[in-house]
């Protein structure tokens, strides 16, 4: 009898063993995950995980990872989150035995919350690779993330539409000269064929980032740089009303009703601009790969998005909000791993032309190779011509709550259901509440 | 035989089942609970705090306006789904011609998964919001809130409609006929004998939508993602919204002990529910 019950109990939990075991391999839903060299660690090597934040650039990631473990026997693995599911991704990966080595975050907001996981870069090699120190993201003096890319956003402006109703690029120089093509071209829309000057704001959860975080940046910015700061507590909303001359012409001289914005997604307002029904298109770098398809080089001309401050210098806005940071938490040689395939990555040949070239970025090191961007090679003009970039300084803002709050109150504006002072409030009263509330 | 068959080899049978629900929920419910009384940021490096996460659940109001938009979107569509898919399963037990095809038809929506039906719906609602000059789901409230009452409706009523049509089915027509005998016109004959009889597939059904009601994420998300300004946020969603909108360790604490007080809220009104409708059951 004891014997059978004992064989009983041992079946069942033969049972839930197997049954569990399956899930122990899994990278977790929403992740794509391969492991190169699996189980092959020589002692004493360690091994890198890095979870990416690009699913643009997973395949190339995955085929770096593998050619280094071929060549040093390091094993690396990379594992990509799903779009806009890094943050999530990333909490539960942390938590586990085998948590990422290499991970990032997006700016002095993020790294409040990773702190106490990240590893102090100053001593390493890769901190030293930096062109600028401007490129290190620090709580002190203390080093604790290294941006690996650079990127810059601005008006995409169609130049052939542009042409065809009159205007050039080199003749919109400020804020005023935008407004009266933008004004024209809306008025002659039906005689150029097309549905609007600009394409489609859109206030959906997938475009509205381009308003409530990129175009919001310009007011904080010149805040800044007039009160001679880097980060504030509490913001004065100085230059909202030039945020609301750009963000009143954007929804005007629109493809569609402002009414309609709320629904209208990124793809909504991309597809605009490569239908050529809109002339202009306030959007990234990162754009250049799905434009491209649609258009040749010459096509296409990134300018600044005049704000009427100081048109005459202000160039695009270049910046980082992708800080590579290394756990902590991982063993001695995991760190010492994770640090070597780091510098790898910017300093060989292999590995920069992969950054550069595959990945299309622009990476802040010494021995960057050149990006074909032409988005990139616009700014690196613009620069030598004496413009100033515009930093990015969003990624100071308070929570991504506060973002919400405002892109809420921009859509209700838009729409008219909403007042302008609402956006006010929601700009400068939730950044004190928001700033208060992060800090505790 | 078979008996002692069962009594020898229980655990066979029980403890795989018993150890995932055990893994799977009893741990991280516990787990969770201790959570909401300490501030993480990764579940394995946890200070303990006491109550202050309890202390700040409030602390933005938005939690306050999503628990009264919750149970009033719960209580109406429960009513209105519970009303409607009665509805259907008295006209579907009629035995009319294409019975079979219509109950195959309203079963359908709730085959398809919530993100789906708020993304599609999302459209549908907005072009005629937008053809009929009214704000769209995004920047009202209360249209924000009829979209989801329609939507949910839409999705459950099928479901909550198979149950009734069981119950239906299985009122004896000895009492129907008694009743017929006696004279009952066909309200009476409903009212008096066919509501009584089905009170346990009105149970499970008011117990179904009322919680899923409560416990509704995926349609908010899709149809309406919360907006304007949180407004039309579900609890669920804004416990989500806390946990991961908001930058700083502390806010994941207060997000679970956002949680824990909407589980024991869900299960208050549920057991009440319960309860309530036990009590007109009869037994035969």
């Amino acid at each position: 009898m004891r014997l059978k019950k004992m064989i009983a109990f041992a079946m069942s939990a033969l049972l839930v063993t197997s049954a569990f075991t399956g899930c122990g391999d899994g990278t977790g839903s929403g992740t794509s995950g391969e492991t190169s060299g699996s189980g092959a660690t020589e002692e004493g090597k360690g091994k890198v995980y890095y979870l990416n934040f690009k699913p643009e650039q997973d395949s190339q990631w995955q085929s770096l990872a593998q050619s280094y473990t071929k060549q040093t026997g390091v094993p690396v693995t990379v594992v990509t989150a799903a779009s806009g599911e890094y943050e999530t991704t990333l909490m539960s990966e942390m938590a586990k035995s085998d948590a990422p080595t290499l991970f990032q975050v997006n700016g002095p907001v993020g790294l409040a919350n990773w702190k106490d996981y990240c590893y102090e870069l100053s001593g390493s090699d890769i901190y030293g690779e930096l062109t600028s120190d401007a490129f290190a993201l620090k709580d002190g003096d203390d080093v604790y993330g290294i941006a690996y890319v650079i990127e810059s956003y601005g008006i995409i402006v169609n130049k052939t539409l542009l042409e065809k109703a009159g205007y050039t690029v080199g003749g919109i120089q400020n804020f005023d000269d935008l407004k009266n093509a933008a004004d024209d071209i809306q008025s002659r829309k039906d005689e150029l064929g097309i549905k609007g000057a600009f394409a489609s704001t859109g206030m959906d959860g997938s475009s509205d980032w381009r308003f409530k975080t990129h175009l919001a940046n310009l007011p904080i910015y010149y805040e800044y740089k007039a009160d001679g700061i880097d980060s504030t507590k509490e913001i004065k909303g100085t230059y909202l009303d030039q945020y609301r001359n750009v963000f009143d012409l954007y929804i005007t001289d629109s493809t569609c009703d402002p009414k309609e914005l709320a629904s209208k997604t990124a793809d909504d307002a991309r597809a605009e601009l490569i239908n050529g029904e809109a002339v202009f298109y306030q959007n990234g770098s990162w754009e250049y790969g799905s434009l491209s398809e649609s258009f040749k080089d010459d096509e296409l001309e990134m300018i600044p998005i005049y704000f009427g401050v100081d048109d005459e210098n202000e160039g695009l806005c270049t910046g980082t909000e992708n800080f590579w940071c290394v756990n902590k938490e991982a063993s001695k040689e995991d760190i010492q791993a994770t640090l070597d395939f780091m510098d790898w990555c910017v300093t060989s040949d292999e590995g920069t032309k992969s950054m550069g070239q595959d990945m299309g970025f622009v990476i802040p090191f010494k021995k960057a190779v050149k990006s074909d961007n032409v988005f990139v090679e616009q700014d690196a003009e613009m620069t030598a011509a004496g413009k100033t970039p515009v930093s990015w300084n969003f990624t100071t803002m308070p929570s991504e709550n506060w973002k919400n709050g405002v892109g809420s109150a921009l859509t209700a504006y838009a729409a008219g259901t909403g007042k302008w002072d609402d956006v006010v409030s929601a700009f400068v009263d939730g950044w004190k509440t928001e700033s208060e509330l992060s800090g505790q | 035989m078979i008996g002692k068959v069962t009594k020898k080899y229980w655990p066979v049978f029980i403890l795989p089942t018993l150890a995932a629900f055990l893994i799977g929920f009893v741990w991280p419910f516990l787990w969770g609970i201790y959570l909401s009384f300490s501030r993480f940021t990764t579940v394995n490096n946890v200070k303990f705090t006491g109550y202050e996460n309890y202390k700040k659940i409030f602390i933005d109001n938005t939690f306050s306006h999503s628990f009264k938009y919750t149970v009033l979107f719960a209580v109406v569509s429960s009513v209105l789904i519970n009303v409607l898919a009665f509805l259907i399963a008295l006209a579907l037990t009629k035995g009319l011609a294409g019975t079979n095809i219509f109950r195959t038809v309203f079963f359908m929506p709730n085959l398809i998964g919530g993100i789906v039906l708020g993304y599609i719906w999302q459209t549908l609602l907005n072009g005629i919001l937008m053809i009929a000059g009214q704000p769209l789901l995004q920047l009202s409230e209360k249209n924000g809130f009829w979209g989801m009452v329609i939507l949910l409706c839409w999705q459950q009523i099928g479901y909550m409609m198979i149950i009734y049509i069981a119950g239906l089915n299985n009122v004896s027509p000895d009492y129907l006929e008694a009743a017929q005998i006696d004279g009952a016109n066909a309200l009476q004959t409903l009212f008096r004998v066919k509501l009584p009889m089905i009170m346990p597939s009105i149970t499970i059904c008011t117990f179904l939508t009322l919680t899923n009601g409560f416990k509704m994420f995926d349609q908010n998300v899709s149809l309406t993602g919360g907006e304007p300004a949180k407004n039309s946020q579900l609890l669920a969603l804004n416990i989500f919204d806390t946990f991961y909108a908001r930058s700083g360790p502390q806010w994941k604490g207060i997000g679970q002990a956002k949680a824990v007080v909407f589980f024991f809220a869900v299960v208050a009104i549920s057991l009440i529910q319960l309860n309530f409708t036990r009590s007109k059951e009869v037994q035969e």
